[in-house]
């Protein structure tokens, strides 16, 4: 559907037949689009109605506490499971009624990898690689993921940082659209995780669509173009990050100063919404609606007081702040 | 901010070459299994250790010539222990590992993930008869011409209808029950299954079970064919019975994880 249709079925521009028009570029679908997606265990609603999309070429985190349904929804993206109710639709696709379509499109890195337990690093990925039709060079992909060492080691005596790296080299090496990991950095030191990021920024600006799971806000922070945070298997909240981490009326400005600055003056000058306080001497809090003429504000009153506005920063919550504020703070089993 | 070119991920899916891929999963299997000391153990060592043993040492009464009448039991028990319990051990423990929903996410097609695992049993089956063969023949085994064939058929099927029922075990249940009821199985079948002791010579009730079961219809067939040069067609309709019949349940109840 999305290969490049034949000259022929352009005739359908001058109006002559109206299916052609459905696969002109025009029409791209979504990457993977989730809608009202439902998926029970037992008496356990994993996923209890929940939408999302992707969009060509970005990346979306998947973001939430254990038990709060990523492994389930993403599962139902790779086609394993099968919806209670809801659709979910991969490049325009259903992933189990057009599995054999789709398979060879998508890349997958499962929860905890996937691997005989006696295979060898490199066995493993030419398995993988030969079921694809124009795969990345094996030697290479093992090369890049520091798995050169330990490509005749048995899976089961990698560590588990290595396992996670042959599981991402595995839903790579076919050259997918869209790809989907679940918990990539899980059990990876940082210097893996740093890899990692980049391999999935490298993905993104080679028009790869992606979408991962994780448990930490910096990566979703650094990585995502949309974050969407799910709990109880339902959306919570979702945006970029930026849009996440700003709602307006939470940013600050601090700075510090000589203490006991009479900030009556500072609290007319500045727009009407925005407070000025000193917390503790010499420490200055300005709350509200935090803009660059803000800011021109509060560093012309400074220099009329006469005082150096040191350790000057606006800052926002973080993605951690709104994930806590929104799914709790209580363990989860 | 990315050490990787432009371009290094640029999609360019598609389905790799069919034959390629059923060939490489199955070998990959295949040397996986004479790579696992178990399974050389369960499948190479166990029927040689039996051939030879009863052969040469006359612990049990079998009618002589002996390794003419033990050969085809041998054979039997190997067919059984790689396409049953080797098969379903393995399955069990490379789906908690989580190899089949791993390849099932491939371009592979679903029905040969169970395909390709045959193949691989078929060749490690072959092994053993290259092996069994040659150290019976050593020993002096004169199979009848004219049951070779019959007996390549009846092995065939066999394995079909074990490889099946090897499936049906070890793609259900989990991994350490599949171990624990392969063993117990296979221990039943070697002893009152028509392997060891021929059907005719288990007590009453016990004779006519076994010669419907896979392992006694097997282990005589093998035995009617190797010895007789005779075609063993009853033992052959039961094996494609339990084969159908296994394959039919085991694309209903496999499971991926």
């Amino acid at each position: 559907m999305h290969s490049p249709p034949s000259p022929g079925r352009y005739t359908g521009i001058r109006g002559l037949d109206l299916g052609s028009v459905i696969v002109t570029p025009l029409a791209r679908p979504a990457a993977v689009e989730v809608r009202g997606l439902v998926r029970s265990f037992g008496a356990v609603r994993a996923v209890d109605g929940l939408d999302l999309q992707v969009q060509p070429a970005t990346v979306l985190a998947l973001l939430g506490p254990n038990g709060a349904g990523k492994t389930t929804t993403v599962e139902a993206c790779e086609g394993f499971l099968r919806p209670d109710a809801g659709v979910v639709r991969v490049l325009g696709l259903d992933p189990i009624a057009d599995s054999a379509a789709l398979r060879p499109r998508v890349g997958v890195m499962p929860q905890g990898g996937g691997a005989y337990p006696g295979v060898r690093a490199a066995e493993m990925l030419s398995l993988v690689a030969v079921c694809a039709a124009r795969p990345l060079d094996v030697g290479w992909l093992l090369d890049v993921l520091g798995l050169n060492a330990v490509a005749r080691v048995p899976y089961k005596r990698l560590s588990g940082g290595q396992q996670q790296r042959l599981a991402l080299a595995c839903a790579l090496v076919g050259r997918p659209e869209v790809v989907f990991l679940d918990e990539p950095t899980a059990g990876m030191d940082p210097q893996a995780r740093r890899l990692v990021w980049d391999i999935i920024s490298r993905l993104r600006a080679d028009g790869v669509s992606v979408l991962f799971t994780t448990h930490l806000m910096e990566e979703a922070e650094a990585l995502a173009d949309q974050v969407v945070i799910i709990d109880h298997g339902r959306v919570v909240a979702q945006g970029s990050p930026a849009e996440l981490t700003s709602d307006g009326t939470e940013r600050q400005l601090r700075f510090g100063a000589r203490a006991g600055l009479d900030l009556s003056t500072l609290c007319d000058a500045l727009p009407a919404g925005c407070r000025a306080s000193e917390p503790r001497p010499g420490g200055y809090l300005v709350e509200g609606m935090i803009d660059p003429q803000v800011m021109a504000t509060v560093t012309a009153w400074c220099a009329r007081q006469g005082v150096f506005a040191e350790d000057l920063r606006v800052s926002r919550r973080s993605l951690e702040d709104v994930f806590l504020e929104l799914t709790g703070r209580e363990l989860r089993p | 901010m990315t050490s990787f070119s432009p371009g290094t991920f640029a999609p360019a899916p598609g389905r790799g070459r069919l034959s390629r891929m059923l060939l490489t999963q199955a070998r990959t299997e295949f040397v996986l299994t004479l790579r696992n000391g178990e399974q050389v153990l369960l499948t190479m060592l166990i029927p040689l250790g039996i051939l030879v043993g009863f052969t040469l040492l006359r612990v049990l009464p079998v009618p002589n010539p002996r390794v003419d009448n033990i050969t085809p039991r041998v054979l039997a028990l190997a067919v059984m222990s790689t396409a049953f319990t080797g098969q379903a051990i393995a399955l069990g423990f490379d789906r908690r590992y989580g190899v089949l929903k791993r390849l099932a996410a491939t371009a592979l097609p679903r029905w040969s993930l169970v395909a390709g695992r045959m193949l691989a049993v078929l060749g490690v089956v072959l092994v053993q008869l290259v092996v069994l063969g040659s150290v019976a023949a050593a020993l002096g085994w004169h199979p009848q011409p004219a049951g070779l064939a019959p007996a390549g058929l009846l092995i065939l099927v066999g394995t079909a209808a074990f490889g099946a029922l090897g499936v049906l075990l070890g793609g259900a249940l989990r991994a350490e029950v599949v171990l624990a009821v392969a063993n117990m199985v296979w221990l039943l079948l070697v002893v009152a299954g028509g392997i060891v002791l021929s059907v005719q010579a288990l007590p009453g009730p016990l004779a006519t079970i076994a010669a419907v079961l896979p392992s006694g219809a097997l282990a005589e067939g093998l035995h009617t064919a190797l010895m007789q040069g005779a075609t063993p067609w009853g033992a052959l309709g039961v094996l494609l019975a339990w084969a159908a019949a296994a394959a039919l349940l085991a694309a209903r109840t496999l499971r991926l994880s």
